[in-house]
């Protein structure tokens, strides 16, 4: 009973770290559509500084603060923001496909930066010893209780989101994305919400930044990867569709209980087939893709508003 | 002097010439696609790994391959043109653009399946430098500045003498006009995505030829391809070729020690120049440099 129940806290925590990624993704895209191809590198932005934050001092990179995580945490989401706010202050204002570039070439950076500044990250090596919170409870109520705070945070994101998307705040982003010219018209300046927008998207992906790596308890340039950390995202929020929160939602646990299944599939193959076995999925989630943009363009839950 | 030359501006021009193969088949794609196409740097690795297969089986020369490497890629793209993008024509470029993001990560996953993950090489052994005067210059980066202009010659040719690159350039310049004037254009888009691809095969054979085939060749300089296509104005592929030459130049410069002993920017920052210059191009010149020539 006990493995089952870890293996279950396990899955449903990363569900609940991907579900607070697409809610940020769907505030850029779905409510401003805004195309951030970086989601990579606002989660590292959140991730490196919520662990050096909180890590046990170390003479391997600057700082282990060994602050508590809920003193890290806003800190990481405002992370998030701030990495997004001379990204977005340069590039909102010009097309969507060079918002993309622009974006992808973040995240680059951010590795780029992770992997070579040994002083700040620790290099290579990362940072080890990232305290989890609730460990002291022990197995299997420490990741019970973890998991509960994970679900407790992006509720708190839904609720937020949910929020903008119905104030008149979000109204506007709406009337921007869908027509620019009339929203300009109507006296509202379209770069300036723009980027409100993005960084708020950020700041949510800043703190899911945070929360991957208190759950891993480890953070290092290998431990994010573009396909996890930027496509498999857009995948969740096309699937549950975007402009919708609670599809965003959906779609990531959706998305990511085939993606965990799948793996879990692959991991049963013998030695040389198991490796095959990873890029067969690969491929499948980018067919998985192309199908619901062909055949379901709205999402499993269509477009919210 | 000689030694900036040596090490650092025939590099340079090496690496630009490649980066000006791929973005100028990215800003011919765009020109008349009217979409970014994220997958030309998968392009670009199937194409290498193409040549490998040609290298393996008749046991040719990688430089013989090349016609093996643009003879295999040019059918991915139709094929997914024709499944994913076809259908998807009159939906907003940033559909597209996703879609292209998916067929990337499909023909990543199909390299990875086929040739696994460790990188490789087309043939083991060392070639002396030619020297003249001086100069040194490896045979390969030769043939491959040789390849680049070859190449740029041919494309020159089709764009501006055939009637088949009129038709491309009326659609790049104005897509309703060419529909109604009668420009066939299903069949310049075909041949569109064929001459994209090919340009994509050849710097993928090249980059592999000059560093390492691994399944990441191309996704690793596909933003420096877009930036060079930005700088030179996203639709002109002689500006994007351009740009391309100048961002090749720009990156191995910038490993000089201009300024005191140690390298101007520390070498492992040196993919990070592309993405520099991006940004500097979209904050002043969004409309690329050369704007008004074509």
């Amino acid at each position: 009973m006990e493995p089952l129940l870890l293996y279950g806290a396990t899955l449903l925590t990363l569900a609940g770290i991907y579900a607070a990624l697409t809610l940020g993704l769907n505030l850029q895209w779905g409510l401003t559509g805004l195309m951030n191809f970086g989601a990579l590198g606002f989660v590292a932005a959140g991730a490196y500084t919520s662990a050096l934050l909180t890590a046990p001092p170390s003479a391997m990179h600057v700082g282990g603060f060994g602050w508590p995580w809920f003193l890290a945490w806003p800190l990481a989401a405002l992370a998030g923001a701030l990495l997004a706010l001379p990204i977005g202050a340069i590039s909102l204002r010009l097309r969507t496909d060079y918002l993309a570039m622009a974006t992808i070439g973040i995240a680059e950076i951010v590795r780029l930066v992770a992997r070579n500044e040994d002083w700040l990250t620790g290099g290579p090596l990362g940072i080890t010893g990232i305290p989890r919170p609730f460990e002291s409870l022990g197995q299997p109520w420490g990741p019970v209780a973890f998991l509960l705070l994970v679900g407790a945070v992006v509720a708190l994101l839904y609720a937020m989101a949910e929020a903008t998307a119905r104030s008149p705040f979000g109204r506007t982003l709406r009337a921007i994305r869908d027509d620019e010219e009339a929203a300009k018209a109507a006296g509202r300046n379209p770069a300036a919400f723009r980027l409100q927008a993005f960084m708020l998207g950020a700041a949510c992906m800043g703190l899911a930044g945070a929360m991957l790596a208190h759950f891993f308890k480890f953070m290092g340039p290998d431990a994010l990867d573009p396909v996890t950390a930027t496509f498999l995202v857009w995948v969740m929020l096309i699937a549950g569709g975007s402009g919708s929160n609670r599809g965003a939602i959906l779609g990531a646990v959706a998305i990511w209980a085939v993606w965990a299944a799948t793996d879990w599939l692959a991991a049963q193959l013998p030695g040389e087939l198991a490796t095959r076995a990873a890029y067969v999925r690969l491929f499948m989630i980018g067919l998985a893709l192309q199908l619901i943009l062909l055949y379901r363009p709205q999402g499993l839950l269509g477009t919210g508003r | 002097m000689l030694e900036v030359i040596n090490f650092y501006l025939i590099p340079g021009l090496v690496l630009g010439s490649i980066y000006a193969l791929a973005a100028a088949g990215l800003s011919l794609a765009y020109g008349v696609l009217r979409f970014a196409n994220f997958a030309h740097g998968e392009l670009m690795t199937f194409g290498a790994y193409a040549a490998l297969v040609a290298v393996g089986l008749l046991g040719i020369s990688p430089w013989a391959a090349v016609p093996f490497a643009i003879a295999a890629t040019i059918p991915v793209i139709l094929l997914a043109d024709r499944a994913f993008f076809a259908p998807l024509r009159r939906a907003q470029p940033a559909v597209l653009l996703i879609s292209s993001f998916g067929v990337a990560l499909m023909i990543r996953a199909v390299v990875y399946f086929v040739w696994g993950p460790t990188p490789q090489g087309y043939a083991r052994g060392f070639t002396p430098p030619l020297l003249w005067e001086g100069l040194r210059i490896q045979p390969r980066h030769l043939y491959i500045l040789a390849g680049a202009l070859a190449a740029a010659f041919l494309v020159h040719l089709l764009l501006s003498r055939s009637r088949a690159g009129r038709a491309m350039r009326a659609m790049a310049d104005d897509p309703d006009l060419a529909r109604i004037t009668g420009v066939p254009v299903d069949g310049v888009i075909r041949l569109t995505w064929a001459v994209s691809a090919a340009l994509a095969a050849v710097a993928g054979v090249f980059l592999a030829i000059d560093t390492e085939l691994s399944p990441m060749l191309g996704f690793n300089v596909v933003l420096a391809a877009f930036a060079a296509a930005i700088l030179g104005g996203i639709g002109r592929p002689w500006g994007a070729a351009l740009g391309g030459l100048l961002l090749g130049v720009a990156e191995e410069l910038s490993t000089y020690p201009w300024i005191g002993e140690g390298p101007l920017l520390e070498p492992a920052y040196k993919t990070g120049v592309a993405f520099a210059v991006l940004v500097l191009v979209l904050i002043f010149r969004p409309q690329g440099l050369f704007r008004g020539m074509n």
